[in-house]
């Protein structure tokens, strides 16, 4: 089994206008349909924006914002737990970077007991490549169970 | 022989520059044909309409067969009067003849061509043979007597030279009179300034909405409008104005401004053109106008309000029968205050179909359209926004990004947006700038089917 299967975290990405009240209208559909956000991130342009997010439940999101006229689209993450302490970020962006694996972006948050919890999307091809040199330097791949309920 | 107007002053307000060596000519130069009686007027119309007839009958397969299927036999044609019994020509009679199927000649004796925009990629093709081209000058030198532009004046031509007949159109007319015509064409603010200003520009001919741009740019370059310039009247067409821009323009330059309308598929400009009295008189003897009903196509009395149609009487490569222009307009046969004799027709309003112009350009929704279904995936759920942006028209498209499109990243959005803004300005000569929106936004805003929010203020007449 590839670890992509094991290991890959389903995040997703939803385009959104630079207006009053839209991102409010993404977080009141899931909301109601009860849906949890466990990370998120938000990128912007000058006229535009996408929010990205790492939810508990993925499909039940991506269907209630499709019907709620959303432009979603779903991608595979993977997510590392490190020590929440000096040193631990550069270790896993040294060890992609030897690996000539280019980040394309990344987030984080910090999770339980002094650890941290770190989210990186690479390119869909080098994405069994970089689980592979991660487990290989010792570091901590997050399963997707960690997020989902 | 050198004329001087003084009677320009009359109009203007910017004083005239006197020469006391020079005697002044007669005042209100008129072409005879301007100020013609109606009986005269109707009798040279009747004659060339007589000829005109007989010459597309013969020589264009398309009207015969027209005309043979109405059942009307050239002969019937006797007098103007009789017009209304012959077929309409519409733009889409000229694409489908692309290239050259209604020409009465060979190429022999064409010696220009134009071609304006089309609506899927094909334009409308119109030629001209020497006597053609003889015609067109003579009607632009009477669109620039209305201001009595002739030897010693300074035309300043703003308009874009090219395939577009504005630019070539009026520099011809400028010849005509015997002025001296600078062929600056378009962009280039800056440099367009300080030759108006070196040279002493007196008269200026271009778009309403870039001679307005000028003015301002003018007074940020910190120009004294009125002191640095010597321009005394403007001629400007080739996209509708409001009274109020009209105005706008005529007290920001200080000058006169006359109207001049015109459309490629009849001469180019030159159809008819705005007098001192504000009266938008039609070249009548060369270019015949009639309102019709636009659903049924029947002919309306004076001074009601319907799609104007022009038949080219004189024209020789591309005659033209009844063209359905699609500008709404209306006719006053009331001799003008300026000793006109000839029509006159209110100024169009607006276009019976969807046609915009951006800043002079023709530019249709299909033609948008055509370009968003090049950009790979795209769906074209689209509206074209125009609105004003101090003196020029701007231009959004804003198009929806579904699924398809995106691949939930910002750069791949980018490209996208530069890749339609570079194939807007290739493809359709405008600089667009396309706006991406969420799926629901059009319908939510303005129902799918209307694809055109016009924002501009045309506060009417």
């Amino acid at each position: 089994m590839s670890l992509r299967n094991a290991y890959a975290v389903k995040q997703l990405s939803i385009f959104l206008e630079n207006r009053k009240g839209r991102l409010f209208a993404v977080t009141d559909t899931l909301k109601n349909a009860n849906v949890n956000i466990r990370a998120l991130a938000m990128a912007e342009s000058a006229e535009f924006g996408i929010l990205r997010l790492v939810v508990d439940n993925p499909e039940k999101a991506k269907s209630t914002l499709s019907a709620n006229g959303f432009t979603v689209k779903e991608q595979d993450l993977f997510a590392v737990e490190v020590e929440d302490e000096p040193g631990s970020f550069s270790r896993v962006v040294e060890a992609l970077s030897n690996a000539d694996i280019n980040i394309d972006y990344t987030y984080a948050f910090v999770g339980n007991s002094h650890k941290a919890v770190l989210v990186f999307r690479v390119a869909d091809e080098h994405l069994e490549k970089a689980m592979i040199e991660l487990k290989n330097n010792g570091i901590i791949l997050v399963e997707p169970g960690f997020f989902y309920s | 022989m050198v004329e001087h107007r003084v009677v320009a002053s009359e109009v203007v307000g910017s004083s005239p520059i006197v020469h006391p060596i020079f005697f002044i000519p007669e005042r209100n130069y008129m072409f005879p044909n301007d100020n013609l009686n109606r009986e005269k007027l109707e009798s040279i119309q009747s004659q060339r309409l007589k000829e005109l007839v007989r010459r597309v009958y013969h020589l264009v397969p398309f009207y015969k067969e027209k005309m043979d299927k109405m059942g009307i036999k050239p002969t019937d044609i006797n007098h103007i009067s009789q017009i209304k019994y012959l077929p309409f020509t519409t733009k889409q009679d000229l694409r489908d003849n692309y290239p050259f199927g209604l020409l009465t000649c060979s190429m022999d004796n064409i010696i220009r061509i134009h071609s304006s925009s089309g609506t899927t990629g094909k334009p409308t093709v119109v030629a001209y043979t020497k006597e053609d081209m003889g015609i067109w000058r003579e009607v632009m030198g009477r669109v620039l007597k209305m201001a009595d532009v002739g030897p010693g004046d300074i035309v300043h031509n703003v308009y874009g030279y090219g395939l577009f007949t504005g630019g070539l159109g009026f520099h011809d007319g400028a010849e005509e009179v015997g002025a001296a015509v600078v062929p600056s064409s378009g962009g280039f603010t800056k440099r367009q300034l300080l030759l108006m200003k070196d040279f002493g520009a007196t008269i200026i001919t271009g778009t309403p909405s870039f001679v307005l741009h000028l003015a301002e740019a003018a007074k940020d370059e910190g120009y004294d409008i009125q002191k640095d310039f010597r321009l005394r009247a403007g001629f400007f067409g080739a996209e509708p104005a409001s009274a109020g821009l009209k105005k706008t323009i005529a007290d920001v330059w200080g000058i006169g401004y006359h109207e001049v309308y015109g459309l490629s598929e009849i001469i180019g400009p030159g159809v008819s053109a705005g007098c001192r009295e504000g009266r938008l008189h039609v070249f009548e003897d060369h270019f015949y106008p009639e309102i019709i009903n636009t659903d049924t196509g029947e002919v309306l009395p004076e001074g009601e309000e319907g799609e104007i149609v022009f038949t080219t009487l004189t024209k020789q490569a591309l005659p033209i029968l009844r063209y359905r222009t699609k500008d709404i307009s209306s006719l006053n046969y009331l001799p003008c205050k300026c000793g006109r004799t000839i029509v006159s027709m209110e100024s169009v309003k607006g276009r019976a179909d969807d046609m915009l112009i951006v800043n002079g350009v023709n530019v249709f929704p299909s033609q948008v359209e055509h370009v968003l279904t090049k950009v790979e995936g795209l769906t074209p759920n689209y509206v074209i926004v125009v609105e004003k942006k101090g003196a020029l028209d701007k231009l959004e498209v804003w198009v929806e990004v579904d699924e398809r499109t995106f691949e939930g990243g910002i750069g791949a959005l980018e490209v996208l947006k530069q890749k339609l803004e570079s194939e807007m300005l290739n493809d359709l000569y405008i600089n667009a700038k396309i706006k991406l929106v969420e799926p629901k936004t059009l319908e939510r805003s303005m129902g799918k089917a209307k694809r055109i929010l016009d924002k501009r203020e045309m506060e009417g007449k």
